[in-house]
């Protein structure tokens, strides 16, 4: 399998302090990659180098064969790269179908010109926007929710919607922020099902940042470990798990290493 | 869909057109039948400007939450842009034809000033951009001050009156029915998506750049629509009519009304335009009102009436037909 | 050389007392980021106060402002009081859309009690001296010193005061110094009422070296103070008055060669472009970038 993204010695400065250095990975084509490591290791840092949040200071970043680096974030998402956030970050005011159908809009040719003017080919589009974002949020369940603010959903509904709005991207990739935060571990289990039946339903490749190690363990085809945005180990999970750094690099600060 | 709905929905869909029609005979007799004053004429007229120029700064305000303080510079633009033509260029020319031309000449020139405000919002946010819009309402009018062509300080005299009831009514129904097409469109949607977390529109792939083009160069068009009717209702501008005050009179009918909401912008129009017509008697002190009910809506309702609320005869339909028959085969897979 | 050096008087004096209505500005952002649009009125009410006071006690000069300083620290007080701490943990917008509501306010309250411009009488013998051909007044004198001297005395609040040091911890991070036990709601009102005090010095002065009171002076005036503070870095004091200056010299020297109506123009054009090509102003720094 090709690798569907890359970084090639990508490094992140801030005021002096690197927050990722020299950091190449690949993510090979419908792999599930976890990417884990102790709080500060620059995960999230990383994250928003790879959509484009941040410039990096130096490297590059390959999406499915082509330079990524320096494009605005709103261009690398329609290229097929979604994420959700760590902490929720949804248009809390704006109801769970608008919030789904901005995703799903980014990729609607309609000229400002035809949405002024609600020209047949921009309903068309409305249309169009409409029934697909109402066809996800039936599957994902969350079809008698449309009309709520986003912002008034329990957790685990803003969770599942941010997922949901991330998919209305139509995503190769799907990049997770520490999905399972907050969440108990029989709660995190049914997250690990339910994310593996997405991954299946989309034919996605997804990297997780996780620091359930129950769930980075049965999720995981292959594991990423950086510290101090350094890459220090890689590989199978039960490989990743015997390692003597990240052992060390783990007990340094949580010592929960299953 | 059931027979019902549908013929709920042919009712619906032809009625608003019809009644928009109806209102723009109405109005164009109404003068003539002389059941309505000049007084009330004015008072009709101004509040149809005021209206356009409330939704049209609630657009930047409002949907896309900034705060610009501006308006009052498009407006000019468009007000002198319009009355150089009436007045100065083709004073001869028929003014059934001129007029709507020199109104949309009027939108456009202040639409183009949006073009540089607009960009300047890509980078700056917030307090800042505040800053740049109040630097550009000042540039305007120092700058209009300063050019004799256009009477400098004294500004233009003898602009025929050309705004009718009729073309207030028409230009008030264009803007809303753009603005609502806009707000309930990708666009809008994006435009929303900004005011809540840009980085999150970004991330889900909103070009915020071209939401925040739109959404500026949208708002000072109609501002320069709104300028323009206003210089041929008074007959008469002059640089200092476009001053800070103007633009605060704007602002409070936008948090008045409500944010990000159509018929807020309508109700808080309205009610300010008739507000300061009854406190015309009192002078100099009409203008410390204004600015005073906007410190006690900021205290005590920020939202306006209607914030981010509108009455759904102003929201456009959307049908879609549902697919059951995805529901039933999600059930089996997904998780809770 | 005469000429410029005579041009260069001139600058410091409109400078000194754009600093002195800069600084107070700068101060509010620098606690609060919150653009304080009212000052500028505060400033205003400064002449006005001081016109007042003579007509009905002809005081001596410096006993005006002491008065004037004193009252309006009160007045910036009351304003931060009743219209902002209200609104300090509402979105920025409201605070940014009350402070200007606020400075309206005064200014047209103002208007509606003083219509008209008036004159400020003398309050001091203004003698002229010549150095070499130059010109210099008492009154520039005056303005110059007590403008530099209380910049000085505010420098030294700042650094060395334990006032001081409570300020420049709750500008770098509010929420941590509230639970560190400083009584961040003083410290707020106090900076309020120092930068409006100093506003109303500089109406004082204004008043007396451009001998016409009128309530539009809070926008023509005090806004002008403003866009030096956002020139210098809005939060920086030593912009502040760096911004002023500046301001200053540039203003003199348009109306020098340009009729005296492009000054707003030339004035609000420099901001414009000082933003475009340093978003946060010449010493300003950027906010840590929030993703």
């Amino acid at each position: 399998m090709s690798a569907l993204l890359e970084t090639c010695h990508l490094t992140r400065e801030f005021g002096g302090l690197r927050a990722i250095g020299d950091l190449s990975i690949a993510v090979k084509r419908g792999e599930i990659l976890g990417i884990i490591g102790p709080n500060g290791a620059g995960k999230t840092t990383l994250f928003n180098l790879l959509t484009g949040i941040y410039p990096p200071s130096y490297g590059d970043i390959l999406f499915d064969g082509r330079s990524i680096t320096g494009l605005q974030p709103s261009r690398i998402a329609r290229l097929g790269m979604a994420r959700t956030f760590q902490n929720i970050r949804l248009f809390r005011q704006l109801s769970v179908l608008e919030n789904v159908r901005i995703a799903y809009d980014s990729g609607l040719a309609c000229s400002p010109l035809d949405a002024m003017l609600r020209s047949p080919w921009a309903l068309l589009r409305e249309r169009e926007s409409v029934e697909a974002s109402m066809e996800l949020l039936e599957m994902f369940q969350l079809g008698s929710h449309v009309e709520d603010r986003a912002g008034d959903l329990s957790y685990g509904a803003q969770r599942r919607l941010e997922i949901v709005r991330a998919l209305a991207l139509k995503p190769t990739l799907l990049l997770l922020d520490e999905p399972a935060a907050g969440m108990n571990p029989s709660e995190a289990m049914q997250l690990t099902d339910f994310l593996r039946w997405v991954h299946d339903k989309f034919s996605l490749t997804i990297v997780l940042i996780e620091h359930h190690m129950q769930m980075v363990m049965a999720l995981c085809d292959r594991i990423e470990v950086i510290e101090f945005g350094v890459r220090i180990a890689g590989g199978k999970p039960e490989d990743v798990k015997a390692d003597p750094r990240v052992i060390e690099a783990y007990l340094g600060t949580e010592g929960e290493l299953p | 869909m059931n027979m019902i709905g549908m013929t709920a929905w042919t009712k619906s869909r032809y009625l608003p057109p019809v009644l928009l029609v109806a209102g723009l005979i109405v109005t164009a007799i109404l003068p003539d039948t002389g059941l309505v004053n000049d007084y009330l004429q004015f008072v009709i007229v101004s509040v149809a400007i005021n209206a356009i120029l409330c939704v049209s700064l609630n657009l930047v305000n409002g949907w896309m939450g900034e705060f610009s303080v501006g308006h009052a510079g498009f407006m000019a633009l468009g007000a002198y842009a319009s009355a150089i033509l009436t007045v100065k260029l083709f004073p001869a020319a028929p003014p059934a034809l001129l007029f709507p031309v020199a109104v949309l000449i009027g939108g456009c020139v202040a639409g183009l000033a949006g073009i540089p405000v607009g960009i300047l919002s890509f980078k700056t946010r917030g307090d800042y951009l505040a800053i740049i819009t109040l630097a550009f309402l000042m540039i305007v009018k120092s700058g209009l001050e300063n050019i004799p062509y256009t009477g400098g300080p004294r500004g233009l005299l003898g602009i025929p009156r050309l705004t009718t009831v009729a073309w207030a009514y028409f230009w008030c129904v264009v803007t809303f029915w753009v603005i609502r097409n806009l707000v309930y469109s990708k666009y809008g949607r994006g435009i929303a998506a900004i005011r809540e977390d840009e980085v999150a529109a970004e991330a889900m792939g909103v070009n915020t750049r071209t939401a925040k083009l739109v959404a500026f160069v949208t708002s000072s068009f109609f501002a320069g629509v709104a300028g323009a009717l206003f210089a041929h209702q008074l007959q008469f501008i002059n640089p200092s009519a476009f001053d800070i005050l103007k633009s605060t009179e704007i602002l409070v009918m936008v948090y008045l009304g409500g944010v990000a909401s159509l018929g807020g912008s309508l109700l808080g129009a309205g009610g300010v335009t008739i507000l300061t017509q009854c406190l015309q008697p009192l002078g100099t002190w009409r203008m410390v009102v204004l600015p005073a009910l906007l410190v006690l809506l900021m205290l005590f309702r920020p939202g306006g009436i209607m914030g981010y609320r509108d009455w759904n005869w102003l929201k456009p339909r959307i049908s879609f037909r549902p697919r059951l028959e995805v529901k039933a085969d999600a059930k089996q897979e997904t998780i809770p | 050389m005469k000429y410029l050096a005579q041009q260069a008087i001139n600058a410091l004096q409109l400078g000194s007392i754009y600093a002195l209505i800069a600084l107070g500005y700068s101060m509010v952002y620098g606690v609060l980021t919150m653009i304080n649009f009212a000052h500028g009125d505060v400033f205003m009410l400064g002449a006005f106060f001081c016109l007042l006071l003579i007509a009905i006690v002809p005081v001596p000069f410096w006993l005006a402002l002491i008065v004037v300083m004193g009252a309006t620290a009160v007045l910036g007080t009351l304003i931060e009081r009743f219209a902002y701490r209200p609104l300090r943990n509402a979105p920025r917008v409201s605070a940014i859309i009350t402070a200007l509501g606020c400075g309206l306010v005064i200014q047209n309250t103002t208007l509606g009690i003083s219509p008209y411009a008036r004159p400020m009488p003398h309050l001091l013998d203004n003698v002229t001296y010549q150095f070499s051909g130059i010109t210099i007044t008492t009154l520039q004198i005056i303005i110059i010193g007590v403008s530099v001297g209380l910049m000085i005395v505010l420098d030294f609040l700042i650094r060395k005061t334990s006032f001081g040091m409570a300020m420049r911890a709750i500008a770098s991070d509010r929420a941590t110094v509230s639970l560190l036990g400083v009584p961040a709601n003083q410290v707020i009102a106090v900076t309020f009422a120092l930068g409006a005090a100093l506003g109303g010095a500089a109406g004082l002065l204004y008043g007396m070296a451009y001998p016409v009171v009128s309530a539009a002076m809070g926008i023509t005036v005090g806004w002008k103070a403003f866009v030096a503070a956002v020139i210098g870095g809005i939060g920086n004091m030593r912009g502040a008055v760096l911004g002023a200056f500046l301001l200053g010299a540039v203003e003199v020297m348009t109306v020098a060669v340009l009729p005296s109506t492009y000054r707003d123009l030339i004035a609000y054009s420099l901001l414009l472009l000082i933003l475009i090509f340093k978003p946060h102003g010449l010493l300003g720094k950027p906010a840590l970038h929030k993703a």
